[in-house]
């Protein structure tokens, strides 16, 4: 059987613009949560988010290139970049039609869409710019990434909510395993921190406010938990069929062995608890995993009361006793709720907990939740040998995806 | 007001070009103009015209000059149904 492993890794986010910065400050526990900087946000009763500091495109694209990609895209690429640059690769010309981008966005061109309608509704406007459709169309981010790099090989975007990016990388995965492929760029990029975005979430009554002290605002698992915070950005992964990295000599970060996905078929926003877990015993079956092996589980965990209580039975369900012992963290509380690009901040989180021996915590964790009560690897990250590694995604819309990554040996 | 220098300089604009680079008899190929280019060029041409260009004429502008003439005509309000039937290549271009 094939094995398929992580050579490369970019990502863009509220806590750091490249994997290392990334990393590191999650295991440091630091929040990237702030007031929102892309517009005044006086207006809402949700001032914050988890944006990109300092973000300008211009500092990535040249003029010609902006005007065509909207700002979810301009992620996308810029994780790419980093994870084509931090790999090495070299794709030649015949191997093009087995090399292939897949990338999750939950939102897509929401700026695009948004400007569009407010020119049209608003203003009043009679005609919208012609770029509003290929700019905000939700395969955006992946076709300028082919484009790019020239993939021609199986491509696709997902849009499954809070999970897209899970299962964009776990059906690339798969892609390579079967062998369709052999490199895949595969990952997620969202840029939902807009007005109309910001007031939507609002209204569905699950974020946290906690204006006054943005960097503590998401508390996930901590029984003072208010909500998620929406966060925004990019992380795209390099997966490589195992003989061709070793061929060129390859930095293997990690290996992907196991993809759950499943259907919760209840309700579209609240979670169940049979769903998710079938998703988790996919990919453990998948790579013959037993439940008790599973080191650590980079969690969902919005930070919404329903999300961390049901997560914390699933975890118990498909791991029983276990449970108890396997380390749990939520790196949305320092990064956000990145929506589309969520799940794969976390897979990245995860492949470099693995590679560095590090689990990062659970931020901002103050009182214990009796309904939830595992090890949420509170506050302090913990070194500690990882082999095998879950993330967990369980979305809006019941759709979940469950990667499972171990290291390398 | 000089249609052809705003045409250049609205192209040019657009296009992310050196002004100098843009002429009269320039070809939309010779810019690097594509498709798509095209109509994001012509809906800066509506914008700052005020104006409506008809699917039709628009498809028939593949140069500068043609940009112009085409303009000129709906600026200054003349008929331009026999530039849409060329367009669908329903007739030959008039003499000018």
């Amino acid at each position: 059987m094939r094995r398929v492993v992580v050579t490369g890794l970019g990502v863009l986010a509220a806590t750091g613009k490249d994997p290392d910065s990334f990393m590191t400050n999650l295991i440091e526990g630091r929040s990237g949560i702030r007031r929102i900087q892309q517009f005044d946000p006086s207006a809402l009763s949700v001032q914050i988010a988890a944006e990109i500091p300092d973000y300008r495109g211009t500092d990535y694209f040249p003029a010609k290139r902006l005007d065509l990609i909207d700002r979810f895209t301009e992620y996308g690429l810029i994780a790419a970049k980093q994870a084509i640059e931090s790999s090495g690769l070299q794709v030649k010309d015949e191997e093009r039609p087995r090399f292939g981008v897949m990338m999750g966005a939950g939102m897509g061109g929401a700026q695009t869409y948004e400007q569009g309608y407010c020119s049209l509704f608003a203003k009043g406007a009679t005609r919208v710019h012609p770029f509003t459709i290929p700019k905000s169309m939700h395969n955006a981010a992946t076709s300028q990434i082919c484009m790019e790099y020239g993939a021609q090989g199986p491509s696709l975007a997902t849009s499954t909510a809070c999970s897209s990016a899970g299962h964009a990388i776990g059906e690339a995965f798969r892609h390579i395993k079967f062998n369709l492929a052999d490199v895949m760029l595969a990952g997620g990029s969202e840029s939902p921190v807009t007005f109309g975005i910001m007031r939507f979430w609002e209204s569905v009554r699950v974020m946290a406010t906690g204006n006054g002290d943005p960097s503590h605002a998401c508390r996930p698992f901590s029984l003072d938990r208010e909500g998620l915070v929406i966060g925004e950005g990019a992380a795209v992964l390099v997966l490589e069929e195992l003989e061709r990295a070793k061929q060129r000599g390859a930095r293997i970060y990690a290996e992907i062995a196991g993809y759950g996905l499943s259907s919760d078929a209840g309700h579209i926003t609240q979670p169940t608890i049979d769903g998710p877990a079938r998703a988790i015993r996919m990919a453990l079956d998948e790579a013959s995993i037993n439940p008790e092996d599973v080191d650590y589980i980079n969690a969902h965990g919005t930070g919404t009361r329903l999300n961390d209580v049901t997560e914390t039975q699933v975890v118990k369900k498909v791991l029983g006793d276990h449970a108890q012992r396997v380390a749990i963290s939520s790196t949305k509380s320092m990064h956000g709720h990145a929506m589309g690009a969520t799940a794969a901040l976390e897979m990245a989180a995860t492949v470099l907990a693995i590679d560095r021996g590090v689990i990062p915590p659970t931020a901002n964790y103050t009182t214990p939740d009796p309904e939830c009560d595992l090890d949420y690897v509170p506050n302090q990250a913990r070194e500690a040998p990882i082999r095998v590694a879950l993330s967990n995604s369980f979305a809006f819309g019941g759709l979940n995806a469950v990667l499972l990554a171990r290291k390398f040996e | 007001m000089d249609v052809s220098q705003k045409v250049m300089e609205i192209i040019a604009r657009e296009q992310h070009l050196d002004p100098e680079v843009v002429k009269i008899d320039s070809t939309f190929e010779q810019l690097g103009i594509d498709s798509l280019d095209g109509v994001n060029i012509l809906f800066a041409l509506e914008e700052e015209f005020k104006i409506d260009i008809p699917d039709a004429v628009a498809q028939n502008m593949k140069s500068v000059q043609q940009v112009v003439d085409s303009l000129t005509r709906v600026l200054e309000g003349k008929d331009i149904s026999d530039l849409v039937a060329m367009a669908k290549g329903e007739t030959q271009p008039a003499a000018n």
